[in-house]
């Protein structure tokens, strides 16, 4: 079966999951985000890579900070942005996912950044546009969210450019979670040679170590001398339950403390998604504190979406 | 009228015929096989050269969407579905709309489907009313009327008392119960194989523990209650192991797989093939080998098409939200075909488990040719391939993951009490 996310040739034709992505494909998004990381810090924060085309942020699962961040990035390219919570509009009146595209398509959107609650709708919308269109997803149930990885490995590359010598703990619930699952793909297809994931059994889905990773229960000794630490997030709702007892019992057994993080290398850096639940996975200490990259991974991921949306929109090779 | 198929190969596995024979039919019954009898002089005779000649198919689950899924499918064009595959009886689950738990519904069905003129349908009445699990149906009312056995199609019965008292209702009557066994609270809100392929996609897994669980309950009190079971469409190497026991220990127990399962794993869902929302779902490599054991040694019984018509847009959703089903009467023939190709299983054999056997698990007079039975007959050329096209499907439902697949086994004609009502 073809691979949905690249043409004929080999290149980047929709950005759906990281895993299926060629190393290739992964250093050319990163490459390209490297060159887009100065233009923030420029008086006209704006390239005109975009100029003329009309990208759609399509959020079937509302999430404020991800389309902000999609939003800036296509602006500073210079496209035309529509941003549609369709969870709050016509989904809820019975309109299906691939009409509410079709209707986008008709008003000649160039590009869909989308976001859906159910693993595979991005695939699915991938799989029904025309060829000139170019889906990015924005994460998709709990299967992928692939600029996130790409982000997350561009802020570990600036920090430690060694990746064939790293050894990383990504913590917590990878069960839901499709961050942990483009990060793995990330870091395996990079040449990390040690991803280890930490959590409890029941946040763990089955056979996780067939995506290459090294599992650990206990947290101690999942952090020992490990140079990055990847926190996930912990859904309330998970919080209380069958899944965990409580959210003090998983901070006192998973939870990111100074003192746990002693154990990790001394310059090991300290990694969350967003958004934190602080006293929950992650101690207000170790967010705030001199290791963690919390923040620079958000400016990061505005020049990894800059760089992902330029590529599709054919204008990677541009002059900035 | 009479009927001389000439030069056919004849295979009927409860007669253990599997020959080079003719076939004489007349007033809708089987006359002979063989020898001509005296003064039989046919109206119409069949060239069967070079083609196979044997009892018309007995699928065993065939969902016809009637009454209430008529956006789905209908009874016309499923029933053409099935003659056009072959097969010429078949048992339909009680999950439509309304549920199969009334005496009238049933007749109803029954009369709608005779009209048909088409396959002959065999409702499975609902075990407990509405499906919920809670208070039986009226089993002796709804046998009256036309049910050959009571199912809960693919809803659970959590309730194991209800489940208890069940069985020994039916087996106070000596009816069987079909049951799909997965225990719901492991499977809930699963989509797909609690494994390799649903971590990746990030797809809530159904473990094979909730078959083996649902197995354990079923297979417990139907040793204190003698109560007679089917198992439909098993999907586990441990389901397989739990079966051969129980039948070894001398249960009334029965199963199959369906023709999906033979063919499909997990890893066929690949980028989120809707088409491959089935349940069961599609599970391991290792679990389709001992499925395929246990169809060979017969620790399971028959191979059923699983026939589940969903329209096109209900599928047009992410997977988890695509519903689930696929379409197979038309493909339960070539299916089963390929299998025995593939695992050197005689074609008497492979035959035998969509029809004879099948016939025996229902209760029904069919799925064989023994004189003076009805002229059910299926006759097709095992060598000639055909392309899977939604376009040519007769079946309203066009959803199956084999689109495009070229598969061996073409159906010629089909026979329904000595009338043709199918010709390629």
């Amino acid at each position: 079966m073809n691979n949905p996310q690249l043409d004929t040739d080999g290149q980047l034709r929709h950005l759906l999951s990281i895993e299926g992505l060629p190393k290739r494909i992964l250093n050319q998004i990163l490459d390209t985000a490297e060159s887009f990381v100065g233009v923030a810090e420029r008086e006209v924060k704006k390239v005109p890579l975009l100029r003329g085309k009309t990208v759609c942020n399509l959020f079937f699962e509302n999430s404020t900070r991800t389309r902000t961040t999609f939003e800036i990035a296509a602006k500073r390219l210079s496209a035309d942005v529509i941003s549609l919570n369709v969870s709050t509009s016509s989904q809820s009146k019975g309109e299906t996912i691939l009409d509410t595209v079709d209707n986008l398509i008709a008003m000649h959107a160039d590009m869909f950044v989308v976001r859906h609650a159910q693993s595979g709708a991005a695939h699915l919308i991938a799989k029904h546009v025309p060829p000139h269109i170019h889906v990015i997803n924005a994460g998709d149930g709990r299967h992928s969210h692939p600029t996130q990885g790409l982000l997350d490995v561009f802020t570990i590359r600036k920090y430690k450019p060694e990746l064939h010598n790293l050894r990383v703990a990504i913590v917590g619930d990878v069960l839901h979670s499709r961050v942990a699952r483009s990060e793995i793909h990330a870091l395996t297809t990079l040449g990390v040679p040690e991803v280890r994931v930490i959590a409890p059994k029941t946040l763990l889905p089955a056979q996780v170590e067939k995506l290459g990773v090294h599992v650990y229960h206990d947290m101690d000794a999942g952090l020992k001398d490990v140079d990055v630490i990847m926190m996930l997030r912990l859904q309330n709702e998970r919080m209380n339950g069958a899944m965990l007892p409580s959210s003090e019992e998983y901070f006192k057994t998973y939870g990111l403390t100074q003192e746990r993080l002693a154990l990790a290398k001394p310059d090991a850096i300290v990694m969350h998604p967003g958004p934190m639940n602080r006293g929950v996975e992650i101690d207000s200490t170790v967010a705030d504190g001199k290791q963690s990259v919390i923040l620079p991974q958000v400016t990061y991921g505005i020049a990894i979406r800059m760089a992902v949306m330029a590529i599709l929109g054919g204008g990677a090779g541009a002059t900035l | 009228m009479k009927i001389h198929i000439k030069n056919g190969h004849v295979i009927d596995p409860k007669n253990n015929i599997n020959d080079k024979l003719d076939v004489f039919i007349a007033a809708g019954k089987i006359v002979s096989i063989g020898a001509m009898p005296n003064g039989f002089v046919a109206t119409k005779i069949i060239d069967a050269t070079n083609l196979i000649v044997c009892p018309g198919l007995v699928d065993l689950s065939a969902r016809l969407r009637e009454p209430g899924d008529e956006y789905k499918a209908r009874l016309a064009s499923e029933l053409q579905a099935a003659v056009a595959g072959g097969v010429t009886s078949l048992a339909c689950p009680p999950d439509t709309d309304p549920v199969l738990d009334e005496p009238g519904l049933v007749e109803m069905l029954k009369h709608r489907a005779k009209q048909q003129g088409l396959a002959h349908v065999y409702p499975l009445g609902a075990m407990t009313r509405q499906l919920k699990g809670t208070a039986l149906s009226e089993m002796n009312e709804l046998h009256t009327a036309g049910c050959v056995g009571f199912s809960q199609a693919n809803v659970a019965v959590t309730d194991t008392q209800v489940l208890w008292r069940a069985m020994e209702y039916a087996a106070t009557f000596g009816f069987t119960l079909f049951l799909h066994a997965e225990e719901p609270f492991l499977a809930a809100n699963g989509v797909a194989h609690d494994g390799e392929v649903a971590t990746r996609m990030g797809l809530k897994g159904i473990p094979s523990a909730a078959e083996a669980l649902a197995l354990a309950s079923i297979l417990r009190i139907a040793q204190e209650t003698g109560a007679s079971v089917h198992i439909s469409r098993l999907s586990t190497a441990e389901g397989v192991a739990m079966i051969r026991t129980a039948k070894a220990k001398g249960l009334k127990v029965s199963c199959d797989v369906s023709a999906n399962h033979l063919h499909l794993t997990e890893h066929d869902i690949a980028y989120f093939d809707a088409n491959c929302h089935l349940k069961p779902p599609l599970r391991t490599q290792r679990d389709k080998a001992e499925l395929t054991l246990g169809l060979k040694d017969g620790t399971i019984d028959a191979i059923c098409s699983d026939h589940t018509p969903v329209d096109d847009d209900a599928k047009l959703a992410p997977f988890a939200e695509a519903e689930i089903g696929a379409t197979g009467l038309e493909l339960l023939l070539p299916l089963t075909l390929k299998w025995a190709m593939q695992e050197k299983v005689s074609l008497l054999h492979a035959i035998d488990r969509i029809t004879t056997a099948s016939a025996n698990i229902l209760g029904i007079a069919a799925g064989d040719l023994s004189p003076n039975s009805n002229a059910d007959l299926c006759i097709f050329d095992a060598n000639e391939y055909w392309k899977v096209n939604p376009k040519t499907l007769k079946s309203q439902g066009k959803n199956t993951p084999f689109t495009g697949l070229e598969l061996a086994g073409k159906v010629k004609f089909t026979l329904v009490n000595g009338q043709v009502v199918y010709h390629d």
